[in-house]
């Protein structure tokens, strides 16, 4: 059981109590480990309902996917469904246009990370590191627009739109969200932290400021920008007030309108789960296979606790 | 290279930070300058607002907050409801959060990955995948009145129930019209009784799928600043016989402050935002009790077609969650010692030394 023992306890035994006392601390040691072992089994079993609660409500609707009408309806809990069909995404990929919002979601969720990973890097670096008159300000402006919330700009964003001419246009739903003041904020913030000699040494070479941001910042910035592409992936593909209000045309659903229309019941006669949930499970591949992919950047505490 | 390296980078500054701030006036600030002007305006939403109306003051305004009447009774209810939302999710997503931080940085854990990947998961899937999940799993027959059902428990049909929690927690001791004294109207056009009503059954559903999707986020949060803590102070609390309760609350807790702050103001700041999930269950029913002011704005301009009302719930909404972010940049402000803070620091620091030496004197 010694593995049990935080490894905490052990350097303090050694330095905290002189070697003439050992006999309390062997005690105390013990002790330590029925305790230690106890809340351990505990926080065992919290975790695991904790966890299941969290995992269920996906299980069920990816098995939900797979069975009838009725038998979703009336088990809407096993995980194995009573007779398998395919019947829900059948239909998903006849009779509802679900490769039509997919095509548009990838399209609109490539064009906005695109732009905004060299955007947001672009104006993240003349922030950090090009002195021009009016930079303060720029800035103090960047994070004054961090501070506007998304909803209340849906309004605002669909009367801009009906003037400029862009209301129900892929531009319209695209060029409102290629620029993302927190991604400016991160990307000022990380090329802050790698040294300016590096850069110094191109500029002296010869290189343009341009060519130096290009083939000498960027690639050292990989980390950073790999955040900002999940980020951005990851917000685009899941964005849906903003194509509620730029666009009205079916031909322009992206995935997240169209399944929502699906949601909100225009479907017909019956509620039809397994079709919505396939539809549920469907979109949300994309976002999940990012997140297996790129787990340990997004969760980039993981390793600290290891030091020990 | 007439006007040297500076002036190159004066240029080049400008040019890269174009793009941004072309998009950003573009598709935010002057959107922003009209929906101000529309506010104000009784424009009809045919042509464009510029020409197209004119100025009514703050009609729009009072009618939202003043005039008694239906614009202002379903603002009154948007943000009674909202507020229950806020009052009730915030603490619990924080809590929740913070406890599952909390077990899952344990050294000792086996499978810590999988936990945190399985607590995380659902804060990266779409509000439309995760809301029509949650309303498969809410229907009257569905998997939760199903587990209810093992309990013995006859569950509600969720999302079809507008009683208010706390009016049935009422009725159950024999309260089921409002006493004299509640009987009277309260602000914004609401009686005091439908005040007190508490989240309607159906907005309790919500409430659990925002716990559900950003307990997860912040428990990242959480987690980073568990992992900031160093392992000393933590061996020195163990050293000195506190028990794991006691160094939580007495160690970790304290040394979390700043990022607690942050948790429970971001939580407060996203709270006030609900709209996808209105949209997708139901446009506020049942009975208007999950509509928000994020969606009675965008319902009173798109459907309503009454924009200068919508756009001024817009603005009170904007001012509601504007104001909450300023608070959290005052109160974070003292924590990491910008210039001023250093120099207030520095302050401190010869004021103490002043008195201590009138003090050595004495």
């Amino acid at each position: 059981m010694t593995s049990t023992i935080p490894a905490a306890a052990r350097p303090a035994a050694s330095t905290v109590l002189t070697p003439d006392e050992p006999r309390p601390m062997l005690y105390r040691r013990r002790h330590l480990s029925a305790r230690v072992r106890t809340t351990a089994i505990f926080s065992y079993l919290v975790l695991v309902l904790l966890a299941l609660l969290y995992i269920y409500p996906f299980l069920i609707s990816i098995s939900g996917s797979f069975k009838t009408d009725a038998d979703a309806t009336q088990n809407p809990l096993t995980l194995i469904p009573q007779t398998w069909t395919f019947a829900a995404f059948n239909r998903l990929f006849t009779s509802v246009p679900l490769l039509q919002w997919t095509a548009n979601s990838a399209f609109i969720t490539i064009v906005v990370t695109l732009c905004r990973v060299f955007f947001d890097s672009l104006a993240g670096y003349a922030l950090s590191r090009l002195n021009f008159r009016g930079r303060g300000i720029v800035f103090a402006g960047v994070i004054a627009v961090m501070a506007v919330p998304g909803v209340v700009l849906l309004i605002p964003r669909f009367l801009i739109l009906k003037e400029l001419g862009l209301y129900n246009s892929f531009s319209g739903m695209i060029l409102p969200l290629i620029i993302d003041a927190g991604g400016i904020f991160i990307m000022k913030q990380f090329f802050e932290s790698i040294p300016v000699s590096i850069e110094e040494a191109a500029r002296i070479d010869g290189a343009g400021i341009f060519r130096t941001f290009w083939s000498v910042v960027l690639p050292m910035a990989r980390p950073a920008l790999i955040t900002l592409f999940i980020l951005s992936f990851q917000g685009s593909w899941n964005e849906f007030s903003h194509f509620v209000i730029s666009r009205q045309d079916p031909n322009l659903n992206t995935l997240t309108t169209g399944v929502a229309s699906l949601t909100s019941g225009e479907l017909g006669t019956g509620n039809q789960y397994p079709l919505k949930l396939a539809a549920a499970v469907l979109m949300s591949i994309p976002v999940a296979v990012l997140f297996f992919v790129f787990q340990r950047r997004l969760m980039n505490t993981t390793d600290g606790g290891e030091k020990g | 290279m007439s006007k040297g390296i500076r002036g190159a980078e004066g240029r080049y500054g400008w040019a890269f930070v174009a793009p941004a701030i072309i998009i950003i006036g573009v598709f935010l600030v002057i959107p922003i300058a009209l929906a101000l002007y529309v506010s104000f305006s009784n424009w009809n939403g045919l042509g464009s607002p510029v020409g197209n109306s004119s100025l009514v003051g703050g009609a729009n305004y009072s009618k939202v907050l003043i005039e008694p009447g239906l614009a202002q009774r379903d603002f009154g209810t948007s943000i009674r409801n909202n507020l229950y939302y806020v009052i009730i999710v915030v603490p619990v997503q924080t809590a929740l959060a913070l406890l599952l931080a909390v077990q899952v940085n344990r050294r000792i854990l086996r499978g810590r990955g999988f936990f945190r990947t399985a607590f995380y998961f659902p804060s990266v899937t779409s509000s439309v995948a995760i809301t029509t999940i949650f309303i498969f799993l809410f229907t009257a027959s569905g998997a939760v009145n199903a587990i209810l059902a093992w309990l013995g428990v006859n569950g509600p049909n969720w999302f079809a129930d507008p009683s208010g929690v706390i009016h049935n927690l009422l009725a159950g001791v024999g309260v089921t019209k409002a006493p004299p004294a509640l009987a009277t109207p309260g602000p914004l056009g609401l009686a005091w009784w439908d005040w007190i009503s508490g989240p309607s059954v159906a907005m309790c559903v919500l409430i659990i799928l925002a716990i559900f999707t950003t307990s997860g986020t912040f428990m990242l949060l959480f987690l980073a600043a568990l992992q900031n803590i160093s392992g000393d102070i933590e061996e020195a609390a163990l050293v000195d016989g506190a028990g794991s309760v006691r160094r939580f609350f007495s160690v970790t807790l304290p040394m979390m402050k700043p990022t607690l702050f942050t948790v429970l103001t971001l939580g407060l700041i996203g709270t006030w935002q609900v709209f996808d999930q209105i949209y997708l269950t139901g446009k506020g029913a049942p009975g208007k009790t999950l509509l928000t002011p994020a969606y009675l704005a965008y319902d009173t301009s798109f459907k309503g077609l009454n924009w200068g009302q919508g756009a001024a719930i817009s603005f009170i909404l904007f001012i509601i969650i504007v104001s909450l972010t300023l608070f959290q940049r005052w109160v974070l402000r003292d924590r990491d010692l910008g210039r001023s803070g250093a120099r207030r620091a520095a302050r401190a620091e010869k004021k103490l030394r002043h008195d201590a030496a009138l003090g050595a004197q004495r």
